[in-house]
């Protein structure tokens, strides 16, 4: 037998691509990205959820059926600046993670804010939504947020 | 409720890149170790379960493979969560409590080092709204970090302290794999990753196993000189998207910790499964521990994060503080998911 | 309204990049096979080979060191037809996928067959290893294409032992 045992490394890819029902609630979201509009919807409470969801997160009650206009714009309530984006990245260039609380929304969607540099980003800047020039009915139909204010 | 002590806690050694042991290797290891040093006859041992992820290593059924480790003949009775080993305790545990076996055998593995971790730890996130972005696990604990310094007026410095201060306890720990003294200033004129994170506010990338042996009552005191009881276990979980939590809270933590019947004033030590150096400092005040007790001896997270292992390895470290003579009563804790959204509480004492 | 009518499903792409390595027992398993030989390793408790080897006795749960030569024959404990497409499997349907007791080992592994009609396909059938050619080898059970019957007679159900 070989004298030490020899190690071998092989690449090794796994990739699959699944095709998801989303249902009535993420369905009508996304069908209102496909059309530049966000909604969310409201807890029993009255909490507007953004992105709407079937149940409360808090109490696990059904959420209400109807749905509520949201933004365009809103508050970055927390933020990360990437100065060297990974390849799955969505931003090539330097860009910062946000979590982003729109007008009319109690909760925070979480997306890219393409500001150019990190001293342009602080809490409680105003953004708003870029829109994908083709859109698909998917989270990425908002391609980035940007600064309302111009630089 | 019945008693239930840890007897025996066997780990590997942790390295970036384990490529000379198998999964099977590593597991056999600390399995026969852990079994031996427990006192109880391996047949004895009532339930076995693991705690480990496919997609660590890409490798579909991994733990099925990790069981060739385990001599499963005649059949033996064995789960499998895919889930921090922490959690293969807590079944284990219930197990006991009610009443299916007497002594039960926990491990965890895993070697990410063999895929890309940060990007694994995406497909953890909700697929509809949160993981077609491919924001990373860095990322995610960013979004906290800087949450939790601007709520408390916090800094980096502080930040950089934690990740001092456990790579330089780690020294003692011939298990754990960043080891040695740094000097803040220096760490914090390194560039962020994902700011306001720098590589030292990250955890290392681990490879390894860990066992734990349980046992209940008499089969326990029987079984060997030094039992370390288990006296609350718990564990809890918040919701999901991050824009729905307060991110610089814990409260699934303290709740944990509460429903365990943990009481603060009376731990001596901590080891927290605080991968990210601000989550630490959001535990500590989440499970309202004193300025005196000693967090992660062992060096922790920061200095050793085999994935799926590490809150197992917190609970192991956590006996082995109370089995040397080093303190009386012990808190554990393991995590799981972005942020700390799900945590487990266990708070140990000796005999 | 756009008149494309709601959005019912989103697809979801993964693509995860991996380097595996091969280490201990499985390493000398690919570096002997490299070489057109498999080699699996007896268990020093109960005297079982398996091939290929993990490093431990499955039964026992005890480190096995002991290497042993395996031939490339062998016998089917029990087989399937699959009738049903698989995106990575370029194969003709029906194809049977087949367990294989190798000459020399205690634990059947699974394979291809080919070169055999599928309602031929019996248990206790003698099976052999086709190779690809010498100059295409690598450390990979790939350099096995598949087996194929052997044309030896069959092995009764009853010498099959534990495996069946």
């Amino acid at each position: 037998m070989s004298a030490s045992p020899p190690a071998f490394s092989a690449r090794h890819v796994v990739a699959y691509a699944y095709r998801r029902s989303v249902g009535p609630v993420l369905g009508r979201f996304f069908t209102e990205l496909r059309d530049r509009r966000i909604v969310g919807n409201r807890t029993a409470a009255g909490r507007v959820l953004c992105p709407p969801m079937e149940h409360d997160p808090e109490t696990g009650v059904a959420t209400a059926p109807d749905f509520v206009p949201l933004g365009p714009g809103g508050v970055v309530t927390t933020w990360s600046w990437v100065s060297a984006p990974r390849a799955k990245h969505p931003c090539a260039h330097p860009f910062a993670w946000a979590l982003i609380r729109l007008d009319g929304a109690d909760t925070a969607i979480l997306h890219v804010l393409d500001a150019g540099s990190e001293s342009r980003v602080r809490s409680g800047m105003r953004v708003r939504p870029r829109w994908r020039a083709e859109t698909r009915g998917e989270i990425q139909d908002i391609e980035c947020f940007e600064p309302e204010e111009r630089a | 409720m019945r008693d239930v002590a840890v007897l025996a806690f066997a780990q590997t050694p942790f390295k970036r890149r384990e490529n000379t042991r198998s999964e099977v290797d590593m597991v056999m290891s600390v399995v026969r170790e852990a079994v031996a040093a427990s006192g109880i006859p391996r047949r004895e041992i009532g339930f076995t379960c693991s705690g480990s992820s496919d997609y660590i290593a890409g490798q579909p059924f991994a733990f099925v493979g990790a069981v060739d480790a385990l001599g499963a003949w005649p059949p033996i009775s064995e789960s499998h969560v895919e889930m921090d080993a922490a959690w293969a305790l807590y079944e284990a545990w219930i197990k006991i409590q009610t009443g299916v076996c007497d002594a039960a055998l926990c491990f965890g593995f895993g070697r990410a080092s063999m895929g890309t971790l940060p990007e694994t730890l995406t497909l953890q996130l909700e697929p509809y709204t949160l993981a077609p972005l491919g924001i990373d696990a860095i990322g995610m604990a960013a979004l906290q970090a800087r949450a939790w310094l601007e709520k408390t007026g916090r800094s980096e410095r502080d930040l950089a302290e934690v990740a001092v201060r456990s790579r330089r306890d780690a020294k003692q720990n011939p298990f754990a794999q960043l080891r040695g003294d740094f000097e803040v200033a220096k760490l914090l004129a390194e560039p962020t990753l994902a700011s306001p994170l720098r590589k030292h506010d990250c955890p290392p990338i681990s490879d390894g196993a860990a066992a734990i042996v349980i046992a209940a009552d008499d089969v326990a005191r029987r079984a060997g000189p030094r039992p370390v009881w288990i006296r609350g276990i718990d564990h809890r979980i918040e919701p999901h998207h991050p824009g729905m939590r307060d991110l610089t809270l814990c409260p699934s933590a303290a709740l944990a910790a509460r429903k365990a019947g943990v009481d603060p004033a009376r731990i001596d030590v901590a080891e927290l499964h605080a991968p990210f150096t601000h989550q630490e400092l959001i535990l500590r005040e989440a499970l309202a521990l004193p300025p005196r007790v000693q967090i992660n001896p062992s060096g922790g997270p920061l200095a050793a994060n085999p994935m799926m292992v590490a809150g197992l390895v917190r609970i192991g470290e956590a006996a082995e503080q109370i089995r040397a003579g080093r303190a009386r009563r012990a808190l554990a804790h393991a995590t799981q998911g972005h942020c700390l959204q799900q945590n487990l509480v266990c708070w140990l004492e000796g005999e | 309204m756009s008149d494309r009518g709601p959005v019912k499903s989103i697809v979801t792409p993964t693509h995860l990049e991996y380097e595996y390595t091969a280490t201990g027992a499985q390493a000398e398993f690919l570096h002997q096979i490299g070489q057109g030989r498999l080699k699996g390793q007896r268990c020093g408790e109960c005297g079982k080979v398996t091939c290929p080897p993990s490093g431990a006795c499955a039964r026992c749960g005890v480190p096995t060191s002991e290497w042993v030569d395996v031939s490339d024959r062998g016998t089917i404990t029990t087989f399937c037809i699959v009738r049903v497409p698989s995106e990575n499997i370029e194969l003709k349907l029906p194809y049977c996928a087949a367990n294989i007791l190798l000459d020399g080992a205690d634990v059947p592994f699974i394979a291809l067959l080919q070169e055999c009609e599928t309602s031929e396909v019996r248990i206790g059938m003698r099976v052999q290893a086709v190779w690809r050619p010498r100059e295409q080898w690598q450390p990979s059970f790939e350099n096995i294409r598949w087996f194929k019957p052997s044309g030896e007679p069959d092995v009764p159900v009853e010498q099959l032992g534990d495996w069946v």
